[in-house]
């Protein structure tokens, strides 16, 4: 509970520092508003990849191939979205084909007793062939592909701003990814996998199925989160459109120590320092003076410096990345 | 038998690999044996073409180095890719923009890149070493921090005027020599041969070496025995680093013909990333990750010939390359061919 309060320490004293950057922002010509607004919505495929993870990795599976999945999950969405003239589809069918990955990725980890590193690897690489491929086949033309405007998932006006539904369902899921690790039955199953896999097993509890299971939430999420990013968020596909966020949902996971709580809030810090970037890209008086590449660069400081700040107090389960075998 | 294992099972992943690239090409009706036949031709056909492969395996094989030497110290360094980058940025700062005399100045062009490289591996090191942050965080994000950094400087300080899509290219002096007219194959393969073969005899022949791969199969022996751990993982980061600047220099002072950097990053991305799945079919041993980016460098060069004339996108070569490293994961997929056959 202490490392919890620390914890929640830090991302105040975090969200504070962010809030005098918006004070300081709204000084030079940008509304605090759009700033929320960016920052959601960059907040909602991290999110979505780092709570997915966060049961995965408590189960005792790693899937460092998240990257992979969200441009994967991208391309697919987009397509199916077009097929059904739908762009809830296109979110259905990211998580369908996300699913199918962290099956197989499951499969390979339990059954194959796979070294979850380099398989997850092998996904990113594979992603990165494999989304150009698609792009020029599904589209014929090469690296990008624009869709029609009306596929966007509609974003819900509210008081804070225009707020997308997915949104809301990423922190719907990030609730109740703490109730099922917190207080049931299976997320209790969840965690003593990952601790103490010999344990269950021999209460009669299917180890493989459990793993599984996490293997194919955690790939469903992620793939929702990628079908995100051009259906509900960019408007288009590009080939490097994950753009190393799902290594930035890893830092998540690492940050918040598996809890799918605090991996929200981290995905809102990531996700907020993105929205500042876009909005210092846009800003007349700002925009002249640093250039933009710098600005490109914010997300992926602002994580390497969270994560070097906090590491070290993490406790991971005892079996994490290793297959379980019966002796 | 016990010998061929490890080149029984690369093959096999490559088999695998392939095969599943096939049915990768089926849903949109492209006729994977013409594609294969059109890669391995013309990645092969001519002495020409076995030129060009060479010259793509040229960056591959020191990629593989980085990914190789952090294995075997126990890290999974995905930074090659960013490194590369750096290289190939002060590769172009040092052959386009300092006059050297001839001869002197290919040799501190070469070196400014390794330097590079090594100093972008250098923060993820410290980072690991003192705070313990975990490599595939940190490279990634150097990755990403360098592909900004390093196309805002081809952009901003090293275009050449009037053609703001690459840097100015490298200066004569700085070039090396084209080994066969028509080909884009230079005596920079030489040099990573010999990188390679350095990094083999540091690894099996030096001290330093040792350490290194005791701290990578067992950090507790390694901690008894009095190994200093951060040394050996900061030198394991290092040379990876080295290599990966390496691999960045082979492409503007040692690739006609451009001789420079495009400031998409065009010319070198992606070539980090390849190295993860050269190393993997290499058995993250230097020498077998010659080989084995002789074996990636065709893919790519065929590759080309297989969009020509089957029409299939040659990024589907990646794609290839991330399902053999997937099947290399799977130690039992052997296992059970194995039993299979016994049987």
């Amino acid at each position: 509970m202490k490392g919890l309060l620390r914890r929640l320490g830090w991302i105040g004293l975090a969200a504070l520092a962010i809030g005098l950057l918006a004070y300081g922002l709204e000084q030079v010509g940008l509304k605090p508003i759009s700033l929320l607004e960016a920052g959601l919505l960059a907040m909602t495929p991290l999110a979505l990849a780092a709570v997915g993870e966060c049961v995965n990795e408590k189960a005792g599976v790693v899937n460092i191939g998240l990257e992979g999945i969200l441009l994967i999950t991208a391309v697919v969405g987009v397509w199916v979205a077009e097929q059904f003239n739908s762009g809830t589809a296109g979110l259905i069918g990211g998580m369908v084909v996300g699913a199918l990955i962290g099956l197989v990725l499951g499969l390979l980890a339990v059954y194959g007793r796979a070294d979850q590193i380099i398989a997850g690897m092998g996904v990113n690489i594979f992603a990165l062939g494999f989304t150009p491929y698609l792009l020029m086949s599904l589209w014929a033309f090469p690296g990008i592909h624009i869709f029609p405007r009306e596929l966007m998932v509609p974003r819900w006006t509210t008081p804070v701003g225009q707020i997308s539904p997915v949104t809301l369902v990423a922190v719907l899921l990030a609730i109740l990814a703490h109730i099922l690790l917190h207080h049931t039955v299976l997320g209790f199953r969840i965690r003593a996998v990952g601790e103490k896999p010999e344990a269950v097993d021999v209460a009669g509890v299917r180890v493989d199925l459990l793993r599984l299971f996490t293997s194919i939430l955690g790939g469903a999420l992620c793939g929702l989160g990628g079908a995100f990013m051009p259906l509900a968020w960019f408007g288009g596909v590009v080939k490097e459109i994950s753009a190393g966020r799902g290594f930035i949902a890893l830092a998540c996971v690492v940050f918040a120590g598996l809890e799918p709580l605090l991996a929200l809030a981290a995905a809102f810090l990531f996700g907020l320092t993105e929205g500042i970037a876009y909005a210092v890209a846009v800003t007349p008086g700002v925009k002249e003076r640093i250039p933009f590449y710098f600005v490109n660069m914010l997300p992926y400081i602002t994580t390497l410096l969270v994560v070097a700040l906090v590491i070290g107090q993490r406790r991971f389960p005892r079996t994490i990345g290793r297959p379980y075998a019966r002796e | 038998m016990r010998r061929a294992r490890p080149l029984l099972e690369s093959l096999l992943a490559i088999s695998i690999g392939l095969i599943a690239g096939g049915l990768l090409m089926l849903p949109f009706r492209y006729d994977p044996l013409k594609a294969y036949q059109a890669l391995f031709q013309g990645a092969f056909g001519t002495p020409d073409d076995v030129l060009e492969t060479l010259a793509f395996a040229t960056p591959l094989m020191l990629t593989a180095i980085t990914f190789a030497v952090g294995v075997r110290a126990g890290l999974f360094n995905i930074g090659a890719e960013g490194q590369m980058y750096m290289g190939a940025v002060s590769a172009v700062f040092a052959a386009s923009f300092l006059p050297l005399p001839p001869g002197v100045h290919v040799l501190v062009a070469t070196l400014v890149a390794m330097i590079g490289g090594a100093l972008w591996s250098l923060i993820p090191a410290l980072l690991k070493i003192g705070r313990g942050v975990h490599e595939v965080i940190s490279t990634i994000m150097f990755n990403w921090i360098a592909f900004h950094l390093a196309t805002y400087l081809a952009i901003y300080y090293l275009a050449e005027p009037g053609r703001a899509e690459r840097t100015r290219p490298a200066l004569p002096t700085a070039r090396y020599p084209i080994l066969a007219e028509g080909s884009t194959l230079t005596a920079v393969i030489f040099v990573a041969i010999l990188f390679c073969l350095a990094v083999y005899f540091i690894l099996w022949g030096t001290r330093l070496g040792y350490e290194l791969r005791l701290v990578g199969e067992n950090p507790e022996a390694a901690r008894y025995a009095g190994v200093r751990i951060g040394r050996a993982l900061l030198w394991s980061f290092l040379i990876g680093g080295m290599a990966a600047g390496l691999a960045g220099a082979s492409q503007i002072i040692g690739r006609p013909p451009a001789w420079s950097l495009y400031a998409t990053l065009g010319n070198v991305a992606t070539l980090g990333f390849d190295g993860i799945g050269v190393a993997l079919v290499g058995r993250n041993h230097p020498l077998g990750g010659i080989l084995a980016a002789i074996l990636f460098g065709a893919l790519q060069h065929g590759g080309r010939f297989m969009e020509y004339h089957a029409g299939v996108v040659s990024e589907l070569v990646r794609a290839v390359n991330g399902l053999i490293v997937i099947t290399l994961a799977v130690p039992e997929i052997w296992t059970m061919l194995r039993r299979r056959l016994r049987r």
